[in-house]
């Protein structure tokens, strides 16, 4: 059974569904949502497959399929999941019928078609492991991602997707370039796949890629130093992921591209698109830039910390649902950030660096799953609000939700103290792992981070207050509570939020093995 | 003098002779037959005869080719030279054709008479190897070309050109006359050989340059080259149109083939060299200032023209320039790249001024508007008119292409150490992107503008017709196989 | 079989020349089957091709035996890359062209005589021959943008036309004084490609031979003529123009200038990669600004034509690689862009504006055009999965390889042309929400996309993906092509 291309599978099977939808115009234009939820079933039942024949044990690459494909490039079609792609898959998985069971359903077959066309690209992207074939997807996800903010999206949506679109961008060219110049220097080292992660990540841990740059490209030797190359490559390559993740001060997009996409599609942009971003870090920056990172540790440190808590206090000044919760992406995704950054620290003694590094890498992908469920969950909420507000959805125009909409204000409780690190909820375990790893690594930027937290719950807390708590606004006598459909559909992610928030083993053994590797490898 | 037999001469001279006798039956016949007839019939008549005899001329040299020379370089003939001749009496025959139905005289007969005795002329020219028998030659055609421009005695133009051109040709008769005068002053020698072995040993000196100065002087005005070109674009426009073309295709074949002789075989060792950075006087850096001059001032000034006719007198102006340095070359690769070159635009020329010619029978006119809706006024004109004037521009495949081609390369092969003459052909080459600027003005209006709603479809005589066919087919022809004109 | 490209084309051209006037249909027909039997021709000697390398004869037969002239065509890689790109975008170039209704016949007289040029030139060996099938491609241009075409067409056509003759006239000298210097009476590439002209020969006849090709090529600055040329030529002769035209340029570039030059490469590349890596950012930009769609393309073509040569100006194999293939992918991206601009909006809507398109919801009453333009705009801009980015990566490593500055220039240069890649989309198809709630909508009725339209959208979009994601099918030719004899000299000057 693992010898079927599974991972080819789950990633072209969305993408033909996406097509087979365009050639289909149904009357009915609910239909619609039928047809791409069916669709969208097979993948997660691939999932789930994947899920059950994954071997946590191990730190290797399995369902491996492994092609050449453009030989002269010795570019690979090469496919493979460790516990991290594994994880990252799930949840795109998991959010894509999540958000299409949120959808209004009168959007029309394109709507749909794209959203799965953004779901291959996802998968793509977890499961590739040879540059070309990774950036391939990585920018095609861009593109139905573009065109859902820009034709469903709110008001100002056309200026919100060009901006998404541009900075994407930027970001990824400098990111191509950068993985040129890598190319370029491999050829100068005995590698027999020059854009293979892990084969290039082999030679940037000991240092020969960066000796190599240096070489290839001849003409920086003049003006700076062999490090300082590599340095200013690592940061070609950091400016993508940036963008996508996004760390400040590259984040400005996000505000604006979250607050006007249509929900649902908004879901999909903070659960699984910005985890790309992250899954980049840890796939590709960390593994092959280890010493670049070090040279700049304190800066990009720096950078997270600021990530953490400008967006935090960001928040704190919304009036906007949706941006509020845009900035508290900004915020949780920092962590993560952090967790990455400081694993490159090495100035504390060889036998707590290890334990500490699995603690901070483990406790990032769990924050990165965390994050993606609650704050798709919560995105959801908005969109519940939305459709009974009729689009208003500022935090002053509502008021004692509770009495009319307890189930509601129950459920989007949960998913507001999951997010902000209550214990027993999914997401204390992983700023708990991140916070501890961080605090032993690199302390003081732990302890600079540490208002984040405070300021994080301060701002969620006022959603509660603001929104669901004090006196019922009259406008809103008739906002009517969860419908028995709503809650079946909020359910399975409130029910994952306290699975993971009191088992977390059930994910971290997944990609024990997994960090345990990378941390090491370091 | 040495004994010479009268049978060696006319073995040597049978074209011409035939041509002789062909002046002869032409005048006799309209003088004593055709008197009656109508004028078309006239020159229907005539102008097969003449075009028959210039055929008989052809069959001739193809026939019973000779080679040899006689009476010190007066007469000689090799292959290249009977080249030259046939494509001068084929110039001719088609010339006369073309001039059928002309109805700018009444002097029929006197016209193709003169045209016939120009041609011998030529061919003289073409087999003189002698500078006594260069200048009677050079004279007797040139005297028939003052005729001939002068011949549409309804027009003031006419007079005026033939005038002009008569001015200036007879200064330019002096001008060589004073030339080859001192060059035999100097030498004792009047057979090109002759002077070619008494130059060799010379040490160039002020005279002797003043000597080719002149003759140079003389020729240029010849063949039209800046800065004594001012006569050309009159003579052009005034002279009725088939003379205009004869003197821009026939003569000019000959003057060249002619100057050709005179300063290869006369002067090479007194070549001197035009090279970039490699200056040495002699008559190649006359020449060369002659041709870049040429070339400059034919192609701006013809940016200028509205006239077609004055259009393509100064593009000749240019062609002039381009052959000089074929000559320039100064070696025998250098001279077939000129017969080649004059040759090619020889045709090419005569097409276009055969196409101007019915243009102007029937719009009354040979301003640009006049060929405005050329297209679908008579096709065949048009695309015809196309190849002459985009093989003048030097666009492959046709053999304006590979005339340019060769004379450059021949210059740049031959010329100074370290592709010296380069900067000459740079020259030329750039200068003919600018001559493709205006023939494009003109094709512009014949092939893309569309003719008023009510305008006719011109009258084109089936014999004119096919004539300037011909010529179409032979500039496609030879520009795909030049090694048919390449001896 | 492949001689056959040319001579089908230029048989089509002599029988077109002589139907009678009144019949469109029946040269409609003649043109199609014309350059349908061109393609077969391109695509069965494709087939049996052997990749393995060198240079395969076809004819070589002597010419003009006193300068050591040959009718001498051969076919390596990179020429059969781009005979085969000149057979699409012919056949496609005649599919959107099935509605002139000005005397086809003639319109598609002066097209297969341009594409008879373009096919002599790709399979040309002889140095003459290449030179006269590239000026043959020139005059045809010109009545063909002169007497088919829109905006400004007789400045645009007259521009082109002496632009393109200005550089040849250059190739021209280059070609006289290698000939000459080379003492060995031949033009064939071959021999000359085997002789060692002096460095300071090299000196001076590298950039005059590349620049004179470069200008057809849209090198800035000297690239003027390509968007007022596009811009004014009816929709198959831009498509040819910037699908084909231009590569004749690059081509002669490479195959020529590089092949001769080596050491005059060496000493030039830097200069010469400036104004390539000038011509990608300054044409991405000037495209942001127009308010002409075709404009934009225009624009967008000297862009992407600046990685051709920044490839082959690299000094690296990859980036030779890179550039041929990006000759064929942005041969037929910008083919399907100038199908999609020229041919299904503005023969329907009459305006080009984008100010006016952008009122006319286009995506509601041309949704085919507007899907297709989005798809060939991400082609444009490089997206993964098509053959521009397969084609812009491997030039990006012959930059960084060769000027790490200009590589980075040319990733400025691509982030610009994905926001003018982007405006356009926005402006044409998808204007803001803002926008159209102001103006007064009418949806007016256009004639709906033709078959011959979608089938030629569709050969093209299907050679862009198909090349994007298997680029084997042409770097299996593309590679092994500078193996040849011909670019030894090429490899050892600049030391690949």
């Amino acid at each position: 059974m693992t010898d079927f291309p599974w991972l080819t599978a789950i990633t072209l099977l969305p993408l033909f569904g996406a097509l087979l939808m365009l050639t289909i115009e149904h009357a009915d234009r609910a239909l619609h949502r039928l047809t791409a939820l069916i669709i969208a079933i097979v993948p997660l039942a691939i999932a789930g497959f994947l899920w059950l024949n994954f071997d946590g044990r191990t730190a290797d690459l399995q369902f491996v399929q492994r092609l050449a494909w453009i030989p002269s490039l010795s570019v690979e079609y090469h496919v493979g999941i460790d516990g991290l792609g594994l994880l990252m898959v799930i949840l795109a998985a998991l959010l894509v019928p999540f958000a299409l069971l949120l959808s209004r359903g009168d959007e029309g077959r394109g709507y749909y078609a794209l959203i799965l066309f953004l779901q291959s690209g996802l998968f793509g992207t977890f499961t590739a492991q040879d540059f070309v074939h990774w950036f391939l997807f990585w920018e095609l996800a861009l593109i139905p991602a573009f065109f859902l903010i820009k034709g469903w999206g709110g008001p100002k949506a056309d200026r919100a997707a060009l901006q998404f679109f541009i900075y994407t961008m930027v970001g990824s060219i400098a990111l191509l370039l950068a993985f040129l110049a890598l190319y370029l220097a491999a050829g100068k080292l005995p590698i027999d796949h020059r854009f293979n992660f892990a084969e290039l990540a082999e030679y940037g841990r000991n240092g020969q890629l960066s000796s190599a740059l240096s070489v290839s490209l001849g003409f920086f030797e003049t003006f700076t130093t062999e490090r300082g190359l590599a340095v200013f490559i690592f940061l070609l390559a950091f400016l993508g992921f940036a963008v996508k993740l996004p760390i400040w001060p590259f984040h400005t997009w996000l505000p604006a591209t979250y607050s006007e996409a249509p929900t649902p599609v908004t879901m999909l942009l903070t659960g699984a698109m910005s985890k790309m971003g992250a899954y980049g870090l840890l796939r590709i920056l960390l593994p092959i830039f280890p010493n670049e990172i070090r040279a700049v540790l304190t800066p990009l440190l720096l950078l997270a910390v600021a990530s953490i808590v400008f967006s935090a206090a960001a928040a704190l000044m919304q009036k906007d649902l949706k941006r509020l919760l845009a900035y508290s992406s900004i915020n949780h995704l920092g962590y993560v950030a952090l967790a990455v950054f400081a694993t490159a620290a090495s100035d504390i003694d060889t036998a707590r660096l290890f334990v500490e590094r699995s603690a901070a890498l483990n406790g990032a992908v769990l924050q990165m799953f965390n994050h993606g469920l609650t704050a798709a969950a919560l995105f959801g909420f908005v969109a519940l609000i939305e459709r009974r507000s009729d689009g208003v959805r500022g935090l002053d125009d509502f008021g004692g939700l509770r009495k009319v909409a307890p189930v509601f204000t129950g459920f989007m409780g949960i998913s507001l103290f999951a997010s902000l690190g209550l214990p027993g909820l999914n997401g204390f375990v992983g700023e708990f792992l991140i916070f501890k790893g961080v605090f032993a690594l690199s302390s003081w930027a732990a302890v600079l981070a540490t208002p984040g937290l405070l300021l994080t719950a301060w701002f969620l807390l006022n959603i509660l207050q603001k929104v669901f708590s004090g006196a019922l606004n009259e406008r809103w006598k008739g906002f009517s509570d969860l419908t028995i459909t709503e809650t079946w559909i909020m359910l399975p992610a409130t029910v994952l939020m306290f699975i993971i928030g009191v088992w977390p083993q059930s994910v971290v053994g997944l990609i024990n093995e997994t960090m345990k590797a990378l941390a090491f490898r370091l | 003098m040495n004994e010479f037999s009268y049978f060696e001469v006319f073995k040597l001279a049978v074209p011409e002779t035939v041509l002789v006798i062909g002046v002869l039956f032409v005048l006799f016949l309209d003088l004593v037959q055709l008197r009656e007839h109508p004028a078309d019939f006239r020159s229907a008549f005539l102008a097969s005869t003449t075009a028959i005899f210039c055929v008989i001329g052809i069959a001739w040299l193809q026939v019973i080719p000779q080679t040899g020379g006689i009476l010190d370089g007066m007469l000689v003939m090799n292959p290249t030279t009977t080249l030259v001749k046939q494509c001068l009496l084929g110039l001719t025959a088609l010339t006369a054709l073309i001039s059928w139905r002309t109805p700018f005289t009444r002097h029929i007969g006197e016209y193709f008479a003169l045209l016939l005795l120009a041609t011998v002329g030529m061919l003289f020219l073409a087999s003189a190897q002698h500078l006594l028998m260069i200048f009677v030659a050079l004279e007797l055609f040139s005297l028939s070309l003052y005729v001939l421009v002068a011949f549409n005695k309804e027009s003031r133009h006419s007079a005026e050109a033939a005038l002009k051109y008569f001015l200036f040709g007879g200064m330019a008769a002096a001008f060589t006359l004073f030339g080859l005068s001192l060059v035999y002053g100097l030498t004792g020698q009047l057979s090109l050989a002759g002077i070619a072995t008494a130059m060799a040993d010379r040490q160039p000196d002020l005279l002797l340059y003043v000597a080719l100065v002149m003759t140079l002087v003389g020729f240029g005005f010849k063949i039209a080259v800046a800065p004594f070109h001012l006569w050309a674009p009159d003579a052009y426009q005034g002279a009725p149109t088939p003379a205009a073309a004869f003197i821009a295709s026939g003569s000019k074949v000959a003057s060249f083939y002619v100057l050709a002789n005179v300063l290869l075989i006369g002067f090479g060792a007194h070549a001197g060299d035009a090279g970039w950075g490699h200056f040495k006087s002699g008559w190649q850096p006359v020449l060369a200032i002659f041709a870049a001059l040429s070339i400059v001032i034919g192609n701006l000034v013809a940016l200028n023209q509205t006239s077609v006719k004055r259009l393509l007198a100064y593009s000749a102006i240019a062609h002039a320039g381009y052959a000089l340095v074929g000559i320039m070359a100064n070696s025998p690769e250098g001279l077939s790249s000129v017969v080649y070159y004059a040759v090619t635009y020889a045709l090419a020329t005569l097409g276009a001024f055969a196409v101007v010619n019915v243009v102007e029978q029937n719009a009354g006119s040979d301003d640009f508007e006049a060929f405005t809706g050329l297209k679908e006024r008579s096709p065949v004109l048009a695309v015809s008119l196309m190849v002459f004037l985009l093989s003048s521009a030097g666009i492959p495949p046709l053999a304006g292409f590979f005339g340019k081609f060769y004379v450059f390369v021949a210059a740049v092969k031959s010329g100074s150490a370290d592709l010296g003459l380069i900067w000459l052909v740079a020259l030329a080459l750039v200068m003919s992107t600018v001559s493709l600027y205006y023939y494009l003005q003109v094709l512009k209006r014949a092939l893309v503008k569309e003719a008023a709603p009510a305008t006719a479809k011109f009258v084109v005589s089936p014999l004119v017709a096919v004539v300037i066919g011909l010529l179409a087919a032979a500039v496609v022809t030879l520009g795909c196989l030049p090694t048919l004109l390449l001896p | 079989m492949l001689t056959w490209t040319i001579y089908f084309s230029f048989l089509g051209m002599a029988v077109l020349m002589c139907l009678p006037k009144d019949r469109p249909g029946l040269a409609r027909w003649t043109a199609l089957a014309t350059s349908a039997l061109g393609l077969a021709c391109g695509l069965s000697a494709a087939l049996g091709f052997e990749a393995t390398g060198g240079v395969v004869a076809l004819v070589d037969e002597p010419w003009v035996p006193a300068l050591g002239i040959n009718y001498h065509l051969a076919v390596d890689g990179i020429g059969l890359t781009l005979v085969l790109l000149t057979g699409v975008a012919a056949l496609v170039g005649v599919l959107f062209s099935w509605n002139i209704e000005r005397s086809p016949k003639e319109f598609f007289a002066y097209y297969f005589a341009l594409i008879g040029g373009c096919y002599g030139v790709f399979l040309s060996f002889d140095l003459f021959l290449l030179f006269v099938f590239y000026e043959i491609a020139i005059v045809p241009k010109y009545f063909l943008i002169a007497a088919w075409g829109s905006t400004n067409r007789e400045y645009g056509a007259m521009k082109l036309a002496i632009y393109s003759f200005a550089g040849s006239a250059l190739v021209l000298i280059g070609v006289i004084a290698a000939y000459v210097a080379s003492g060995a009476n031949s033009f064939s590439l071959l021999e000359l490609a085997k002789h060692n002209f002096t460095a300071a020969q090299q000196g001076w006849l590298f950039p005059l031979v590349f620049v004179g090709f470069a200008v057809l090529a849209g090198m800035w600055p000297f690239h003027t003529w390509a968007p007022t040329g596009h811009v004014a030529a009816p929709t198959a002769v831009s498509m040819l123009l910037a699908g084909v035209v231009m590569k004749l340029g690059a081509y002669g570039c490479l195959r020529v200038a590089m092949t001769l030059f080596p050491l005059g490469l060496q000493l030039w590349s830097p200069y010469l990669g400036a104004l390539a890596v000038t011509g990608i950012v300054y044409g991405a930009l000037v495209a942001l600004t127009q308010k002409d769609f075709k404009f934009v393309i225009g624009y967008s073509s000297v862009s992407n034509m600046g990685f051709v040569l920044l490839g082959l100006l690299a000094l690296s194999q990859t980036g030779l690689n890179g550039a041929v293939l990006q000759m064929f992918s942005h041969g037929v991206i910008a083919g399907l862009l100038f199908g999609v601009v020229g041919r299904m909006i503005y023969d329907r809507t009459h305006t080009r504006m984008l100010d006016e398109l952008e009122l006319m919801q286009l995506e509601k009453t041309l949704p085919f055009a507007a899907a297709v333009f989005v798809i060939a705009g991400f082609a444009s801009m490089g997206m993964p999965g098509f053959s521009g980015f397969i084609a812009e990566v491997q030039v990006l490593i012959g930059a960084w390889h060769g000027f790490p500055a200009y590589a980075l220039l040319a990733g400025v240069g691509i982030v610009i042309g994905v926001a003018y890649t982007l405006r356009a989309v926005q402006k044409a198809f998808y204007p803001d929400k803002a926008d159209r709630a102001h103006a007064e909508l009418t949806m007016e009725k256009l004639p709906p996309i033709s078959f011959p339209e979608k089938l030629g959208t569709f050969i093209l979009l299907g050679c862009t993906l198909g090349v994007g994601l298997y680029p084997r099918l042409l770097l299996d030719w593309i590679g092994p092509a500078f193996e040849s004899p011909l670019f030894e000299g090429l490899k050892k000057g600049v030391g690949l």
